[in-house]
Formats: structure tokens, sequence, C-alpha cells
């Protein structure tokens, strides 16, 4: 059977196993339709046009993941950040561990959007919130929707601030040799609220996983929401992460995306302005070797005045590996005094790699400062000489440029337990043993 | 210390630039080179230090004995050969503490040895800064990045001071200095002379010269060394320009 037929056929199952209010049921029943109407995207569409499902829409995945699954904390510590107290919101194979997590309701929730979706003291958000974030429209994302069950659940109330970083875990155990997950989250910060957020997805062993993820994120006036999405999967995962957001006046989103590691990685992002003067980042730093791929798909709509955005991609690619980015600026008529920068710089470290950078921007403003630039280069000659002069073997040499060739987006972590960690592994995966942080 | 015998070398497109270089150099020396733009000055410099952009089609490169000609850049700075860049490359986001700091620690590595504890670092790295007039400010900036001219050539003789090199070649340390800074780097450059090192410094211009008093200057030329003497030469050649060693040569 096609994967988009068992999707189809086995909702049946899926909705009779998991009972929800009747509106909620329908806009499940609505997103399937959408689904159904559209299938899996193709490279035929342009905004898939270098990134192809086919491989991985071949194989049976199992869609409902075991609830027996469990895993020893030793196993799976190493993927937590260290040194610094989290809440954290753990998925084993798509299934809530509480024994992993630490959730909270203590000022915020931290807590599950199974819990969201059933309770009635968060019907009112639910309502509000849920579903409203993204583009319905969206194939993927309405599949998602469709088997929205479980993921994280945050809401910070007004005036408050999260005490600690909330950590979003998704482990994959291999106990199953191919599974789809779909994990749903839901982060609200209300108005003047602050909130940091870690989100990764770790295979435990080598196995096919494909994660289909939507995150939907709203910041009313003034808020703060800082996320960091850490990439650094076993390369027989794939992920399509799909995130949206929207923000109120003088609100300040930022979303940094590591993408170190999977074999196949699609970041749908997209920004939504409800308010003026408000600042959107979007930051990234692709590291990638072997057969990776990793695209980068960016939306930022200016519909109101005086806004900001700043986009800062960084790639590094060695192998056979391939990254495509593409981002789109819409600035609509009324959003005047708009500020939109973009910049996405490429260094290939081999002759088989591939980037593809398109910058878009749509600009029906007469008053606005947009810019972008994107190249694609190599490591600097004469800066390698200069180093290896100094007695920094070659391959050390190498690993510092490249590191410094990323470094204002690093510069911006906020969290300097992430911060080191990033290193860390950026360090590793340059086959280094360097402190970039001396 | 360094021995070079008849060394001609290319560029990769096969442009010959040294045509049969001839030097020997002491401990406890120093030379000065000296001669036109496009003679060669800088390619030499960079043929000495390893520059992988240089094809040596001829002739011999020894340092106390041992055949250079194999060893790649970092191999020759662990041996003890340190270059002082005329357009030292800027390098955003390493501090130049950090850089030196992991200059120092990975050409260790690579000659098997230990580490060196941090607080010595720290103390040397204090210390020749003091040397420099450097402000410890400045050490955490990143490596040459919005650097005026004389703050990176102070920075190329902090680096030469903190790695402590066996032969130092100075690519015309002296261009984009005011005449303070001049003083400061030319001081910083004698406190380092030992009778166990040497030091080559590469100029177009006598000035630097009053400062580093050489043991011996070579006039470059298309490549050769076509003059050699003492530091009265230099004079000489500030006095009468360049075109008096042309007509000598084509006689």
């Amino acid at each position: 059977m096609e994967l988009k037929d068992k999707l189809l056929n086995s909702y049946l199952a899926f909705q009779e196993d998991y009972a929800l209010r009747e509106e909620l049921h329908q806009t499940r029943l609505d997103a399937l339709k959408v689904f159904e109407a559209q299938g899996f995207p193709t490279k035929r569409q342009e905004a898939w046009k270098y990134t192809s499902l086919a491989q991985l829409l071949q194989k049976d995945y199992s869609l409902f993941p075991k609830t027996s699954a469990t895993s020893e904390l030793r196993g799976v510590k190493p993927y937590f950040l260290a040194d610094v107290d989290t809440y954290k919101i753990v998925f084993i194979d798509g299934v809530y561990s509480p024994f992993l997590s630490d959730t909270t309701h203590d000022g915020i929730d931290a807590c599950l959007m199974s819990a969201a979706l059933t309770k009635p003291k968060y019907r009112k958000i639910v309502e509000t919130y849920f579903n409203k974030v993204v583009d319905p429209t969206e194939s993927l994302t309405a599949l998602n929707t469709s088997y929205a069950k479980e993921g994280a659940y945050i809401y910070i109330p007004k005036n408050t601030v999260a005490q600690k970083p909330i950590e979003i875990i998704h482990f994959a155990t291999g106990n199953e040799t191919a599974i789809w997950l779909q994990p749903r989250n839901l982060i609200v910060a209300d108005q003047n609220a602050q909130v940091q957020i870690i989100e990764r997805h770790q295979s435990l062993k080598a196995h096919e996983v494909v994660t289909n993820s939507v995150t939907e994120i709203y910041a009313h006036r003034e808020a703060f929401v800082d996320y960091y999405k850490l990439q650094n999967d076993l390369d027989t995962a794939a992920l399509i992460d799909n995130t949206y957001i929207t923000q109120e006046t003088q609100s300040h989103v930022s979303v940094h995306t590591f993408s170190f590691g999977g074999k196949l990685t699609r970041n749908n992002l997209n920004f939504k302005h409800k308010g003026s003067h408000l600042n959107s980042t979007l930051n990234g730093v692709t590291i990638l070797e072997g057969n990776q791929h990793v695209d980068h798909y960016t939306l930022v709509h200016h519909s109101q005045p005086n806004c900001e955005s700043h986009q800062d991609y960084k790639g590094v690619f060695s192998g056979r590996s391939h990254g495509v980015f593409n981002g789109k600026i819409y600035v609509d008529e009324i959003a005047q005094k708009t500020n939109a920068f973009q910049q996405n710089n490429n260094i290939l470290l081999d002759d088989k790699t591939t980037v593809n950078t398109k910058p878009q921007l749509e600009i029906f403003a007469d008053d606005v400062k947009c810019s972008h630039g994107c190249t694609v280069g190599q490591l600097d000659e004469e800066a390698l000489f200069y180093l290896r002069t100094r007695g920094i073997p070659k391959k050390e040499a190498k690993a510092l440029l490249t590191y410094a060739f990323a470094n204002n987006v690093l510069e911006s972590v906020q969290l300097p337990a992430l911060k080191r960690r990033i290193n860390g592994v950026i360090a590793s995966k340059l086959g280094v043993n360097l402190g970039f942080n001396l | 210390m360094l021995t070079i015998e008849n060394l001609h070398a290319q560029t990769e497109e096969g442009k010959k630039i040294l045509n049969g270089i001839d030097l020997d150099i002491k401990p406890g020396e120093v030379h000065a080179i000296m001669g036109p733009n496009g003679s060669g000055k800088s390619t030499l410099s960079s043929v000495v230090a390893g520059n992988e952009d240089y094809e040596i089609t001829k002739g011999s490169l020894l340092l106390k004995g041992e055949d250079l000609t194999e060893l790649s850049a970092e191999e020759r700075a662990h041996r003890g050969i340190f270059l002082s860049f005329q357009y030292p490359v800027e390098i955003p986001g390493v501090s130049v503490t950090n850089f030196i700091k992991t200059a120092i620690n990975t050409s260790r590595k690579a000659q098997e040895l230990e580490e060196m504890p941090s607080n010595e670092m720290l103390k040397k790295i204090r210390e020749k800064a003091k040397m420099l007039d450097i402000d410890t400010k400045f050490l955490s900036r990143s490596l040459n990045e919005g650097f005026s001219g004389g703050e990176k050539k102070r920075n190329e003789i902090f680096q030469m001071a903190m790695l402590e090199p066996k032969l130092a070649i100075l690519d015309e340390t002296d261009s984009g200095l005011d005449i303070d800074a001049l003083k400061i780097v030319a001081n910083g450059v004698n406190t380092l002379r030992s009778k166990d090192n040497a030091i080559v410094v590469i100029t177009h211009y006598q000035r630097l010269l009053d400062y580093i008093v050489p043991d011996f200057v070579h006039v470059l030329f298309d490549g050769r060394i076509v003059k050699s003497g003492t530091k009265e030469l230099a004079l000489e050649l500030e006095a009468k320009g360049y075109d008096w060693i042309k007509q000598e040569v084509e006689k």
C-alpha cells in the first residue's frame, strides 16, 4: 500500500482510539481532506524543487507508536543540556515519557499537547490558537494536524518570565524498524512574557525514522520567544519541520536552527506579523557531510509597518552533501518602514557538494530598507596559509576558519550551556579537538 | 641557520619569480633584503614559509641542515620559522588570545608536547603584550578585524614574541606604520634578538633599518640577489634609488 493511502486508511482506527470534542474532530477531518487532495509534495512544485521526498515515501512505516517503549536515563542523558537546570518535555517514539520529563504548572504551563487538547481548562487557549497559526492549506502541515495528538504545550502568562529554559526532546528508539512520527507543539507567550525553548529530535540507534513536526508559536505584545532547534540526528533520520510564528506589536521572536545531522531535513519557517515595531530573527548554521541534505525554506511576511526581520544562515558543506536555502520576504504595501535583512553564506569544502540558494523579495511598499545577499565560496587560502605559518595544522586551521565563518550566528545564542554544546558538536563534526571558547 | 642555494621558484601558472637565490644566515644575525617592487621579496618569504602557491623548481632550502622543501607550512613553523605578513589576514570571530593559544597548543600537540598550562600562557601573554605596549582589551578583539595598519603589525610581532621562532622573516613590517608605531615594533624586534635566533627584514625603504640595524643588506632584483653588503648599502640605495642597481645589473 502506498504511504499516502496507508495514512488515509489508518485515520479511522486513529480517531476511534482517541476521542475528541466535536470541533477538534472536525479540524482534523478537514485537514485530512487537504492532505488527501494534495498528497505529498513533489519536486514539480516550486517550493520543493531541490528536495525530494520520493525515497522516504517508499518505506513502510509504523504510524502508531507502541506505548511500551521506555528508555533508561543513562542512554539519553547526553542529549540533555548539561550544567543548566531546564524543564523537559520528553517523548519516546512519540509517546510521552513521564520518567524523563520535568514538566510544570507552576506559574507557566510546560506540559503535554494531549492534555491541552482534551482537558477543559485548556479549552479556551486551544480554541484560540490551535491550528490558527499554521497555514492550513499546506499539505504536510495538514497531515500533521489530522494526526495531531501529542507534543509539547507551553503557555507563558502575561508578564511572566519562564525561570528555566524548556527542552522539548523527541527520542526514537529503533524498536520499530521504520517509524513515522508527527509531533505537534503549541507555544503561546502572552503579553510581556519571556521564554527560551530548545527542541531536538534524536534517534537512539540507526533505523528509518521520519518526523513530520508542526510547531505553532504565538507571541503577544512585547513577548520574547527565543527558540533553538538542534538538529544533529543519526544519518538514518529524516525531519520535516514546519514552524509557524505569529507576532504582535513589539514582540521579539528569534529562531536558531543548527543543522548538523540527519539524512534529510526540511525546515519550513514562517513568520506572520500582526502588529508593528516587532522583531523577527531567523539564524542558522548548517554543517553537512556525506550524503546529508538540508533545505531551509523561510518566509517572512511583513504585513504591518515599522517591523524588522533579520535572517543570517551560514552553511559549510563537504562530501556529497546538499544544502538549500530559499528565503522569501514579502512586504505588503501597508508595511512602510520595514527593515528586512537577509544573508546566506556558504562554503564548499569538496568538489561534489551542491548548494542552491535563492533569495526572493517581493516588495510592494515604497519606504523600506530591504537587503539580501548570498555567497557560495571556499575557505580563504590566504587565511589558511596565515594560520598554518603559526603552526596550526591544516585540519585545525580549516576548523578554526569554519568556526570563524559561523561565529556571528553562534555569538547570538543567548544560552551559554547551549553555546558550549554547539561549539562541542561543531568541533567533533570537523574532527578536531579545539576549545573554541578559550 | 638558514641556507638557501640556487633557489628557483615559480607560480602555479609557471611564472618564474625566483631565479637562483643564494643566502646564508647564521644564528644571531639580522639580514635585510631590499629591492624594487616585483623583484621577488615577498615571494621569497612565502617560499621559505611554505606557501603552496609556489613551486620550487631548483635549488635547496635548509634550516639547520634539514631540508624544508617537502615540509608543510605548519611543520616549518614547528621547526621555528615565522613569517610576519605584509598584509595580515582578518579572522572575525577568533580573538587574538584564542588564536595565539590555539597556535601554541596545536603546535605543541603536533610535536607531541604537553599543552602549555593556562597560567603560564596568561603570564606570557601579559608579559609580551606589555613589551609591545598592547592594551589587554586589544587581545580580546577579533584577530586583525578592523585593526589599523599599526595594530596589525604590532600584533604580528606579538605573535612572534609568543612563538619564539628561530628564524623570523618580517615582510614589509614598516609599511603602514607611523614613526611612533615603527619605534615600538622595532624595539620589540630588538628585544627578541638573540645569539640563537636570526631575523630577515624585508623592506622597500631604508627607514626601518635605522631602528632594526642589520648585519647584512642584500639587494634583490629580478629574482636574484644582485648585491650584498653591510648597512651602508641601505643608505646608498636610499640616496641613489633602485635605478642605479638596475643599470649596474644590465651592464
